[in-house]
């Protein structure tokens, strides 16, 4: 503050006295927390978790992984991304596809079981075909959703829709893909979804190993993409994209394209929700219509703005942590969580947009502002 | 510098049937600092938002020999053009430096655009330094002063070395220490740039206006020195006669949504 000094020679050598010890603390807080996540995800939980939890764990980190993509695309870009389903099935088609597939080969058949029992003809549609190349299905997990995110998010953002009617769009698509699926029973597996995936890569998937196998790569992943998200987060990009959320009309007074920033962030959102799909089917066995229609949608932003969207971290543990209450509750009352989901929803959005992240800013705002000289004009 | 300066023609705003700006002409030239002046609904901003590509116009905008109507926003933007806006709109929730830097940034490339920020660039420091806002640049914006708000907003545009300049009531709203402080920062920044100041407090453009032109139901009445337009007779029947002397809160800002 007013540090007066009558020295000047001497304290030049020296001058910020009360800088060092917050940056220092600041420099290590975000490392030292990775580590410590990763320690807890990667060595505490598969040491301390049966298997049974442990793949329910997969399953919430799945949700988690969609969430840093809502943390990225709403949380600072303000883009109520109420459609994350159809990415997060696109994916998890793609991946599931390719493992019917390969399933039905090692029993050396070319259609997937439910093919043989629905299906009209003896051949694999000509769209399956591609999906027996595993890398194709591997790239197709994540550029097929950033592509049709790409896709609509240019006529979308071109077109200057917002607010309101870009979450509407977003649901109606959900609900589209959904139906779409169920409709085509004969060449997707209809309401049953694709269900009872055997192997992942020539792993057999009811062997307990190899689903800890898959409970590590789901939260290396996610790892990896936090990581990914928090340097998107600190970057110019991250600012600018704080900016157009801010005022988009500015923003385009100084010469950027609006458009251009929302797409990025929508398009890397999709594609994160994408891999969070492809992930989720060898951790879970299924992908269906059910997992990823309106409702789903719902549920993939609603842990984000639990925990605080706009923070990596809070999204992420609001996701976790809002997965785990659905299951709890779900199995005893069903019928509730549907609205226990919406009335979160509305709270957590109406009441603390900031999510239970703001919590902590808020306190710790009010213990620093003991010194009414920080509170400004608002 | 030649060629610089700002050629309005026969400009033309209709909403709705109604002409908001209606055959306008102007020549500014480069390194003026012009006031435009009016009462209320005069056109003046709706003039600033055709040139700047946010309402569609007929006629033409040429600045620096480029025609800008027709252009998109952000188009007429990287042409060099800045502008501010009657409400001081700066992004709240960044620090000021943020401001700066990301209203210096619109060339930059994709890969500096993913990486962190490190330190204050060149042009950042520099706004910093001539608007005066050095010492509050880790502050978020959204606290700032009325004042500080719009020296940012003229700071965001210096950054980006902008070379025509259109303002919206600055000064509206300020107290008459910042007045002076705005006028001066607009001295220093006109001369290397053409600077447009639409303004309501006279006794401000007496201080620091090099020309004036002066606009009334969208078509100038007037136009020349601070002391030919102040002894126009139109001007004094639509304009000065009536709200003359100056109620230094003044009353522009209150209308305006
Ligand atoms: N988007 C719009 N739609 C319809 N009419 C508009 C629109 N914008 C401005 N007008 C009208 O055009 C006229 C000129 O408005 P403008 O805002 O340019 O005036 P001004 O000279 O800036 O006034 P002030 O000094 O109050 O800011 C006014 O009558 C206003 O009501
Ligand atoms: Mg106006």
């Amino acid at each position: 503050m007013t540090t007066t000094t009558p020295l000047a020679g001497k304290t030049a050598t020296k001058p910020p006295v009360t800088e060092p010890p917050a940056p220092f603390l600041e420099r290590f807080r975000v490392p030292g927390a990775f580590l410590l996540g990763a320690l807890l995800l990667l060595g505490i939980a598969p040491l301390v978790l049966s298997d049974f939890r442990l793949s329910l764990l997969a399953k919430y980190l799945c949700y988690a992984i969609v969430a840093v993509g809502v943390s990225l695309a709403w949380g600072r870009g303000g883009l109520l991304v109420l459609g994350q389903g159809v990415f997060f099935g696109l994916g998890g088609y793609a991946m599931a596809m390719h493992l019917k597939l390969a399933d039905a080969a090692v029993t050396g058949q070319t259609l997937p079981d439910f093919m043989q029992l629905y299906g009209t003809g003896d051949a694999l549609p000509w769209w399956w075909k591609p999906f027996a190349d595993p890398v194709f299905a591997l790239a197709a997990t994540v550029l097929l959703p950033m592509a049709v995110a790409a896709l609509l998010g240019f006529f979308v953002f071109r077109r200057r829709v917002k607010g309101a009617y870009f979450a509407i769009l977003s649901q109606a698509l959900a609900a589209a893909f959904a139906i779409w699926l169920v409709g085509q029973q004969a060449n997707t597996g209809g309401t049953n979804g694709l269900t009872d995936i055997q192997g992942f890569f020539g792993y057999a998937l009811d062997d307990p190993v190899n689903q800890r196998m898959v409970y590590v790569v789901v939260a290396a992943v996610l790892l990896v993409l936090m990581a990914a998200a928090r340097q998107l987060f600190v970057s110019r990009y991250g600012e600018l994209l704080v900016a157009v959320r801010d005022s988009e009309e500015r923003v385009r007074f100084l010469g950027y394209d609006p458009a251009n920033v929302k797409l990025v962030a929508y398009v890397v959102a999709a594609g994160m929700a994408g891999l969070a799909g492809a992930l989720f089917v060898p951790a879970v066995g299924i992908i269906s219509p059910a997992l990823i229609g309106v409702v789903p949608s719902i549920g993939f932003v609603i842990g984000a703005a639990v925990g605080g969207r706009a923070s990596l971290l809070g999204a992420v543990l609001g996701a976790i942590a809002v997965a785990w209450t659905q299951s709890t509750l779900s199995d005893a009352y069903p019928a509730a969580w549907t609205y226990l989901q919406g009335l979160l929803f509305v709270v957590a959005v109406g009441f603390l947009p900031g999510g239970l992240a703001s919590l902590v800013t808020v306190l710790r705002r009010k213990r620093r502002t003991h010194n009414p000289a920080t509170e400004g004009a608002a | 510098m030649s060629g610089e300066g700002l050629t309005v023609r026969d400009l033309r705003v209709t909403f709705d049937g109604f002409t908001a700006v209606d055959g306008v002409d102007l020549d500014i030239l480069p390194g003026d600092l012009r006031f435009l002046i009016g009462p209320n609904g005069a056109g003046k901003t709706t003039l600033v938002d055709a040139v700047t590509g946010l309402v569609r116009a007929g006629g033409s905008v040429r600045f620096g020999g480029e025609e800008l109507l027709g252009r998109p926003v952000h188009r007429v933007a990287r042409l060099g053009i800045g502008r501010t806006f009657q409400t001081a709109t700066v992004f709240e929730e960044l620090t000021v430096l943020q401001n700066l830097d990301i209203a210096a940034g619109a060339g930059r490339g994709p890969l500096t655009m993913l990486r962190r920020r490190k330190g204050v660039p060149e042009e950042v420091a520099r706004a910093l330094e001539t608007t005066g806002l050095t010492d509050l640049r880790d502050r978020p914006a959204g606290v700032l002063a009325h004042g500080q708000k719009q020296w940012l907003e003229i700071g965001m545009l210096l950054v980006k070395d902008v070379r025509l300049l259109l303002l919206d009531e600055p000064v509206a709203g300020m107290s008459h220490d910042e007045r002076e402080a705005t006028g001066e920062l607009l001295r220093r920044i006109s001369g290397d740039r053409t600077v447009v100041v639409i303004e309501h407090d006279m006794d401000f453009m007496r201080s620091f206006a090099r020309s004036v032109s002066v606009l009334h139901a969208g078509k100038v009445l007037s136009e020349g020195s601070v002391t030919e337009v102040q002894a126009d007779a139109r001007v004094q029947e639509v304009y000065l006669g009536r709200a003359s002397e100056p109620e230094p809160a003044a009353v522009p800002v209150a209308e305006e949504a």
